[in-house]
């Protein structure tokens, strides 16, 4: 019988309407039995003042459409569980299910903020033991769970750097930030009441010493350093570096956004920070993205300690635990409770299931793989800084720029290939960056194919640049109109 | 789009044109194409003070934000509306209708450090070589 079906799409591959557009008035998700009480008009017992009557274009939809609509969607994801999520800068890694498992115990998964802490040991020595595990890891002398992202982090150690530096007599103006810094540095920086200033890297993408060495006067409360940087290379020069800023009575603080490059090979306190952050929804496998939510701990020498935000877990002589809120100098709190403390125990089953050998293994593995991806595409794709990278390795498109096709279009031509695409235009100190992160997750046959898929498009490039400018062809919708939904944003649905 | 020879230039990538003593400062084409669909600038209000090398606003494209620098020291004379409703003139006219404050200029020897359109277009050369 001849084929009569032409042109099949499957009806779950179309665009999706708002579940406002898909409104049919008088349907409803559930069904109420009658009022078997008098009715009584909530406007006249709430009062105008608390009663809403302009809920227009409410959704009409049954349960069924409701149930199909938003699991839809969820098919449309792309995340860590479907495949490659080179995000450099991310460490987008697999969440080991096995944290899932421990965050749904009973008792921890149910307790209350506000439990007594004669009944609430097990999830104070939870907090507790993640803080002490990652000092050791760090090497650093005392911890807070409690900012809820790496930002808080940095605005966190900030603040105590400033609380310290003002109790010796002078907090200072200033806050040095290399160019290749991430741009939540500067944002930390200015709310805490800094100025920035910016310092250029080297030509090995590196912090200038000379450049540090004039910036770092008695003006300057220290320097903001990424280590490794956001080029993936590690700051060789970082004792040099420390040894300057301490010089002048300023303070290291180092964003550990890459940790995930150092753990259990080298710990930031030997080579002279003073504070800094880890996310653990990056290096230490909580939920990254979709709301996470983040967990940003800091961590401090201990010249820093009293300035940490309060209430700090403690354990007694006896082997019980405490929160102790008595703490004068304390930069106060920054996070209602304990901060995330669903990701404190995450964290702490990932460091406690891999333990210090698993934990090194996973370092070593995400910088093999992040220097298998440079080696077997710079041949292709331009390398700026031609080094051996960490855990992370960044490309320039100069090469493709000079067909007019830029790290944007590569980006959205490897989503054809069915990858998600790595971090596009960052670090800033690269014209056009292509910054990959292949984290330890990732084993040789998928590097293999994300490797084949980055020359396909080399290749393509070199042959029909426009072809790979209209990408992508395999979506839902294609190119979207950033700038003008930039500029003329639509923030929510209104009727027509 | 060529640098014009009346233009004063900035590593940051600023320009300033200076007529008696009241300057007018923009970013240069290579700023604008190096940043992208431009969808948002922040600029000072009149009667602010603004110092060389030193930011005092910025632009915002879809890529990134970045800091505008001043070359000179000075005080606002006026800040161009027209930029501020449209973004996208950045992009269309960087070095006409596009410029973004107008400054009284308090020291000419600020301008001593400049470039000159033919260095400038030596500058980002080398820039474009990296």
């Amino acid at each position: 019988m001849e084929n009569r079906i032409r042109y099949a799409r499957t009806h779950v591959t179309r665009n999706e309407d708002l579940i406002f557009e898909r409104t049919s008035p008088g349907k409803s998700g559930v069904a109420l039995p009658p009022l078997d009480v008098p009715s009584a008009p909530a406007n006249q017992i709430l009062g105008a003042n608390l009663y809403r009557d302009d809920v227009e274009g409410f959704p009409e939809v049954s349960e069924l459409e409701v149930l199909r609509h938003f699991t839809r969607l969820s098919t449309w994801n792309y995340g860590v569980d479907t495949g490659l999520y080179p995000l450099g800068s991310c460490t987008m890694k697999y969440n080991p299910r096995v944290n899932e498992v421990v965050a749904r115990l009973d008792g921890l998964a149910t307790d209350h903020p506000y439990t007594p802490e004669s009944l609430a040991q097990g999830c104070l020595k939870v907090l507790y033991e993640t803080a002490r595990c990652l000092a050791e890891i760090t090497g650093m002398d005392a911890v807070t769970l409690q900012p809820a992202a790496g930002a808080q982090g940095e605005l966190t150690g900030i603040l105590m750097i400033r609380a310290c530096l003002a109790e010796r007599g002078n907090p200072r103006r200033y806050m040095l930030i290399p160019d290749s810094a991430h741009g939540t540095n500067p944002a930390s920086v200015h709310t805490s009441g800094y100025e920035v200033r910016n310092i250029k890297s080297n030509a090995q993408g590196c912090v200038d010493l000379a450049e540090l060495g004039r910036a770092m006067t008695e003006d300057v409360a220290g320097l903001m350093l990424t280590n490794p940087n956001t080029l993936g290379i590690f700051e060789v020069q970082i004792r040099e570096i420390a040894d300057r800023v301490h010089a002048r009575g300023g303070l290291l603080y180092m964003d550990g956004a890459n940790m995930n490059a150092l753990v259990g090979v080298a710990r930031p306190a030997d080579f002279g920070v003073d504070v800094m952050h880890l996310n653990l929804h990056k290096t230490f496998t909580t939920p990254h993205g979709g709301g996470g939510p983040g967990s940003g701990p800091v961590a401090v020498k201990r010249f820093l300690e009293p300035y940490l935000p309060a209430p700090v877990v403690e354990q007694t002589p006896d082997g019980r635990y405490r929160l102790d809120s008595d703490r004068p100098k304390s930069i106060g709190r920054v996070r209602a409770f304990y901060g995330n403390f669903g990701m404190a125990v995450r964290a702490l089953a990932y460091i406690l299931a891999n333990g210090p050998e698993g934990l090194r293994q996973t370092t070593e593995d995400a910088v093999l793989n992040a220097n298998y991806i440079m080696t077997r595409l710079r041949d292709v794709y331009e390398l700026p800084y031609d080094q051996p990278c960490l855990h992370e390795c960044v490309f320039s498109d100069r090469r493709q720029a000079a067909r007019g096709v830029r790290t944007m279009d590569i980006a959205k031509r490897l989503i054809d290939y069915g990858f998600h695409p790595y971090t596009a235009a960052f670090p800033l100190i690269v014209s056009g960056a292509l910054m990959i992160e292949p984290t330890e997750s990732a084993g040789k046959a998928e590097l293999d194919a994300f490797i084949e898929a980055m020359r396909a498009i080399a290749a393509e490039i070199d042959e029909d640049p426009q072809f790979v400018l209209k990408a992508p062809y395999s979506t839902r919708v294609s190119r979207l109109d950033e700038a003008t939904a930039a500029r003329t944003p639509i923030l929510r649905w209104k009727p027509q | 789009m060529s640098y014009p020879p009346e233009f004063l230039y900035t590593k940051d990538h600023e320009w300033i044109r200076v007529d008696e003593n009241v300057g007018t400062i923009g970013i240069t084409d290579y700023a604008q194409k190096e940043l992208g669909d431009i969808v948002y600038v922040e600029l000072p209000k009149v009667g602010d003070h603004v110092t060389a090398k030193e930011s005092f606003g910025t632009v915002e494209s879809v890529k990134a934000v970045s800091e505008i620098y001043s070359p000179v020291d000075g005080e606002v004379l006026a800040a161009n509306p027209k930029v501020q409703a449209s973004p996208e003139l950045v992009n269309a006219d960087p070095h006409g209708e596009a410029w973004l404050i107008q400054v009284h200029l308090v020291d000419r020897s600020d301008l001593e450090g400049l470039m000159t359109a033919e260095e400038y277009e030596a500058f980002i050369s080398q820039e474009k070589a990296h």
